[in-house]
């Protein structure tokens, strides 16, 4: 009996020099180098929910193979702004979730996500006469532009699917920018016979149906173009559509959230400011009340602490403001396991046990308890987790996983940390005073 | 020892002063609902320059947003409500706001959902509620498998439980239409969470009294209840007040964004210990006395109840 509960002493000691090797931020290096992950709610950024019209897809393919398409296009064009550490989920069968840390307040950057980014070359339509046709508001119509395709049957039109994914911005010789994009070989073919057809007259380059520009053919031009006239930002945006292809189906936001980052910065101080208070008030009472139980306890919550955020450091776990309350809110709890045990102490010593079994009864009395009334605790986590999960609500999962973690850590720092500390203290004897269990010496 | 059990009717009546204003509002002016449930566009802004806030008002609707809600905050923010909002309409929006009040403006918060994510979420959150309660009935039934009469003491859990959601939404309720705060998905996870506490609290009461019933030193089933929630009283409170540290902490300088969520937690673990002590132990009690007979006893064919002897 005394082998195993040294053998246990030593097991939580060692659990708590690995957590704080992997907590605490000196020694940086010793273990596991890594750094909490925060949510958008603390560093700020944006989080989006696209939806895709998947009555616009091509027929012969299936939802999930225009979907992952269509992820695959975003993440391109993510990942080349720059974003570090973005997040791109597929949501349902038809939504996009896309989380972008430290982007806010740049819708622009936002609508250039989730844009079609098609680009179609089209000529102005003429009727019999050769004139230009125009519409109501006197504006002239433009039909695609299509040449004889390589097979040598199909009329095709010219779209950005025929670039090559190398696109880039450049500036004119007066100093404007423009984009500069290649052919591919069949583009090229193409592009070929439509400017001999259109020499001397308007081409229109089309942007998602926006006309951007309309340069007139001065030369049969085969491998390549520039696209002119167009503001810097937007020759960026029209790269990085370029280069990732166009989506093959449009998609809206349904839902976006933005936080900026210095909310967010403030929010995680004021949050921490507020959980270490909290922690010293348990921590305090807990020593007045309960006097060395009560300290053991202190000493075991801050065990807990320390494999806790352990754990959210290597799993990670993404902590959030709720998170963090959840974590917050579980060292009270965490506490309540050992309330339980001490009052069941008490009684045990007022029925007038020696410590060592007062100590054993009450550890054993209160199991019971303490495992019956937590676990309602972990099916309301599992439920909220599932409903966090579902529509991709990411505060109420931090909150769900972090006090799951929690309780489930505290009932262990109970059981076994306060458990194996007290039973050292009695076995060695340090411990006789009755006083010092906020217990009056009986006679 | 404490007679708390007999007092158990005092108990019922404040449970009931605490409740009845909070249904009251609830049916009249019911839950106001935040984007997260309702389509719509809200965004925290801050100027620099500071500006009035009926410029503010003349901009919004100069710009087409009459119906705009704006609140000014302590901090000298402004939370704006409207309806929901394209990405473009976003940047017109605030560009006319930067020109008309000749400030530089900055958006601190911004969250718009459609109304398709809201019915959805709406949906989820009705099923989690629903599924949570049938796991946490299920459960509970098991826990008090080995009792007579299981059931009873689920339902007695149950109706504790109701009784804590009950006080929560009724005072979110109020202060719904008191202060303009709004049912978001935080709210749900609150209350979800405080019926696992609910839960929680009940359970470590009933489990002494099962205790004490085995030991079979007391035949009287509402003096057992009574010892048992005298010898467990200490633990609930300690208990709470330790846990309630910690949601004060948070509530008063935790941030604005987990203030009311925070603020549900706090309800909640109040109302269930409450409840836990004086309520769902003294609902066994009424029970198990077949008091409820007292109060029906008109009805022909109901068998007449002797009076309860502590009341």
């Amino acid at each position: 009996m005394r082998r195993r509960e040294n053998l246990l002493f030593l097991f939580v000691l060692i659990l708590l020099i690995l957590a704080l090797c992997i907590v605490l931020p000196v020694n940086q290096g010793l273990l596991f180098h890594k750094d909490f992950q925060l949510g958008l709610d603390l560093k700020g950024g944006s989080y989006l929910l696209y939806q895709a019209d998947l009555s616009k897809k091509d027929p012969a393919l299936s939802d999930a193979q225009v979907m992952a398409a269509v992820e695959s296009k975003i993440e391109r064009r993510v990942n080349s702004t720059g974003t570090t550490e973005p997040i791109i989920q597929l949501q349902g069968n038809n939504r996009i979730l896309v989380q972008l840390p430290g982007v806010t307040n740049s819708s622009e950057a936002i609508s250039a996500i989730g844009a079609v980014g098609l680009l179609e070359f089209k000529q102005q339509q003429l009727d019999s006469s050769g004139n230009v046709v125009n519409d109501a508001n006197g504006q002239p119509v433009w039909i695609p532009a299509t040449a004889l395709g390589s097979d040598g049957t199909t009329q095709e039109a010219l779209t950005g699917a025929y670039l090559k994914p190398n696109a880039y911005v450049e500036t004119d010789s007066s100093g404007k920018p423009e984009v500069a994009f290649e052919f591919n070989t069949e583009g090229a073919k193409l592009f070929g016979e439509i400017t001999q057809a259109l020499l001397n007259k308007p081409l229109g380059i089309f942007l998602d149906g926006t006309l951007v520009s309309q340069p007139t053919v001065e030369a049969v031009i085969t491998d390549k173009g520039v696209i002119n006239n167009i503001p810097l930002d937007q020759a960026k945006i029209l790269v990085n559509q370029l280069n990732s292809g166009s989506l093959d189906v449009p998609l809206t936001v349904i839902q976006q959230t933005d936080v900026d980052a210095t909310l967010g910065a403030d929010s995680l101080r004021k949050s921490l400011t507020a959980g270490l208070i909290g922690i010293a008030c348990v921590a305090l009472f807990m020593i007045v009340y309960y006097r060395l139980p009560g300290l053991v306890a202190t000493v075991a919550l801050g065990i807990y602490a320390a494999i806790l955020l352990a754990i959210f450091k290597l799993v990670p776990i993404t902590l959030t403001l709720p998170g963090i309350a959840g974590f917050v809110i579980s060292t009270g709890m965490a506490v309540d396991a050992n309330v339980l045990i001490f009052e069941r102490m008490k009684e045990e010593l007022k029925r007038g046990l020696t410590i060592n079994k007062a100590v054993q009864e009450g550890f054993h009395r209160a199991w019971p308890s303490i495992r019956d009334s937590n676990m309602s605790t972990f099916i309301t986590c599992i439920i909220l987790y599932w409903f966090g999960n579902t529509f991709g609500a990411f505060m109420v999962k931090g909150f769900a996983v972090t006090l799951f973690l929690g309780v489930a850590i505290s009932l262990f720092s109970a059981i076994t940390i306060t458990r194996t500390f007290l039973t050292q203290l009695v076995n060695n004897g340090m411990m006789k005073n009755l006083t010092m269990y906020g217990e009056k010496k009986h006679d | 020892m404490i007679n708390i059990i007999g007092k158990r009717y005092w108990f019922f009546l404040i449970s009931a002063i605490v409740i009845i204003p909070g249904i009251i509002s609830l049916i009249v002016f019911g839950l106001k609902p935040s984007n997260d449930f309702q389509s719509g566009t809200t965004m925290t802004l801050t100027f620099k320059p500071t500006v009035e806030e009926s410029a503010l008002r003349q901009s919004m609707t100069a710009a087409g947003y009459q119906d705009a809600t704006i609140q000014h905050s302590s901090s000298g923010d402004f939370y704006i409500s409207i309806r929901e909002i394209t990405p473009d309409e976003r940047v017109t929006l605030q560009n006319d706001l930067q020109t008309s009040l000749k400030s530089t403006l900055t958006v601190d918060n911004y969250a718009t959902t459609s109304a398709a994510v809201a019915s959805q979420t709406v949906r989820y959150a009705i099923i989690a509620v629903i599924v949570a309660a049938i796991f946490i009935m299920i459960y509970i039934s098991a826990v008090f498998h080995r009792m007579p009469r299981p059931t009873r003491w689920g339902i007695c859990a149950i109706i504790a439980l109701l009784h804590d959601i009950l006080v929560v939404i009724g005072i979110f309720s109020i202060l719904g239409w008191v202060l303009g705060v709004k049912i978001d998905a935080l709210f749900i996870t609150g209350m979800l969470t405080v019926a696992g506490y609910s839960v929680h609290d009940t359970i470590v009461v009933f489990d002494r009294i099962r205790e004490n019933i085995i030991k079979g030193n007391n035949k009287d089933f509402e003096q057992v209840a009574n010892f048992s929630v005298n010898e467990t009283f200490v633990r609930s409170l300690n208990t709470s007040l330790t846990v309630l540290f910690v949601l004060f902490a948070l509530f008063l300088i935790g941030g604005s964004t987990i203030h009311y969520f925070v603020l549900v937690l706090l309800i909640g673990v109040i109302t269930g210990t409450y409840s836990s002590i004086c309520n769902a132990s003294a609902l066994l009690v009424v029970w198990e006395n077949h008091e409820w007979r007292r109060f029906i006893s008109w009805i022909p064919g109901v068998p007449k109840n002797k009076k309860p002897e502590a009341a």
